[in-house]
């Protein structure tokens, strides 16, 4: 399935800062940042929910937001951009 | 459901593959190109000088996920394999797909109806751009190919797909000579002919199939697959019967290949040696143009259907390995085969 992961983390302390660095970090192992509190996943139901675990665990559910969009499957026939991208999809053959 | 896990792929010289966490971040001229979530890759291949750092190997080690080294020309250089994912559970569906007289028929009939399918494409676009005469016994020839084509969907034993198969090579390599427009009395074979091959056209026929050869081998062997046991080629010590099952599909690719080098004059008659007995090899200057020739060509766009990609055409060999070791562990109803345009 896929899954985008959005967050807003509060950064006014330096434990604020600590925690987005933490959810950003287990973001990118899970899927490709693709804007700047914005990522796309590509999971299976049970790596869904170590990476829910995992973001519970990291955020301050008084002061974090997270939320989980699940997408609309092909992708491309239900996503639209404008502007630059700067992504690879992860679906596409990776050629380098 | 499993998720399909994708391959990355690197062939730029000098990359570096680093892991990050828990990404693979490829740089290229010291700007990160890439950063991809391990979770989403089966299998790293690289190709010629790409460098990979210690703790992405292992990594990669531990989690099972297959690292590939490749030559800069495609050849097999080596495999990582890990403890986790079972390379032999993949050996063991294709053997026992193999002895399975239904599937292995399946698989045989999905590659020569792709190789015939490929083939007569091929005759057609020659056809196109040549004289009435030969215009008409290309055309002929590729409605003969449309006709076992035909049969060939009915076929459900082995040897009669085999048998298919060869009346198509018969048909096709009939008019061979006929897509030739330079020097055609001199290089124009008189069907197909090996070990020895005994024209110039049979012999640069038979030196970029086994360039060929080389990379399906190469292919089978980066996902795993037993390159020795085939479906539509029967198992002899020594063959790499499913590395020219794999080729079928991709030889009128190469035989187009082969065309252009001779229509376009790149390949001439002082590129050749003649050898007592009626042998015709290419000599050193002559496969060095093939050479830099079938390079080229593997860089080249082509549209793959069943993927609805682009891929570079060198790399059709590795997705069609892929393709088939996914039908192989049954996520896939049927072997989707290479259809050039």
């Amino acid at each position: 399935m896929e899954i985008l992961v959005t967050y807003d983390v509060a950064t006014e302390t330096a434990e604020g800062r600590r925690r987005l660095r933490k959810v950003a970090e287990i973001c990118q192992a899970h899927g490709q940042r693709v804007q700047k509190s914005v990522f796309e996943c590509i999971l299976s139901a049970a790596q869904y929910e170590r990476l829910k675990d995992k973001l519970a665990r990291a955020i301050d559910p008084a002061e974090d937001s997270l939320r989980f969009y699940r997408l609309a499957e092909p992708r491309e026939r239900h996503l639209e951009t404008m502007g630059r991208q700067i992504v690879y999809d992860l679906h596409d053959p990776l050629v380098l | 459901m499993r998720e399909l896990l994708n391959t990355l792929f690197v062939q730029t010289e000098g990359a570096y593959l680093s892991l990050d966490q828990d990404t693979v971040r490829v740089e290229i001229d010291g700007t990160v190109k890439l950063r991809a979530p391990l979770l989403n890759l089966g299998a790293i291949v690289v190709f010629g000088r790409v460098m990979l750092t210690p703790a992405l190997i292992a990594r990669c080690a531990v989690d099972g996920r297959s690292v590939v080294w490749m030559s800069s020309t495609g050849r097999f250089q080596g495999r990582l394999e890990g403890p986790v994912r079972g390379n032999v559970l993949l050996r063991r569906a294709q053997h026992l797909a193999a002895l399975d007289e239904t599937r292995t028929a399946r698989i045989a009939r999905q590659i020569v109806a792709a190789k015939i399918q490929n083939s007569r494409q091929l005759l057609l676009r020659v056809g196109r751009d040549s004289e009435a005469e030969d215009r008409n016994r290309l055309a002929m020839a590729a409605a003969e190919l449309a006709d076992i084509l035909a049969r060939l969907r009915a076929a459900t034993e082995l040897n009669v797909i085999r048998g298919l198969e060869g009346e198509a090579a018969r048909a096709y390599f009939g008019v061979f000579g006929r897509m030739v427009r330079v020097d055609r009395e001199e290089l124009a074979p008189d069907g197909r002919t090996r070990r020895p091959p005994r024209d110039r056209t049979n012999a640069l026929l038979s030196f970029l199939y086994a360039l060929l050869r080389g990379d399906c081998q190469g292919a089978l062997e980066g996902v795993g697959l037993d390159p020795q046991v085939g479906f539509l080629h029967s198992l002899r010590p020594g063959r790499p019967a499913l590395a020219l099952d794999l080729m079928e599909e991709l030889r009128p690719s190469v035989d187009r290949l082969a065309l252009a080098l001779i229509n376009r004059r790149q390949i001439r008659r002082e590129h050749f040696d003649l050898l007592p007995g009626g042998a015709v090899y290419l000599n050193e200057a002559g496969r060095k143009v093939v050479i830099v020739a079938y390079q080229e060509r593997k860089a080249e766009e082509v549209e793959h259907r069943a993927l609805k990609e682009k891929v570079a055409w060198g790399l059709v060999a590795h997705v069609q390995a892929r393709l088939l070791a996914r039908y192989l562990r049954g996520d896939l109803a049927e072997y989707p085969p290479y259809l050039a345009r």
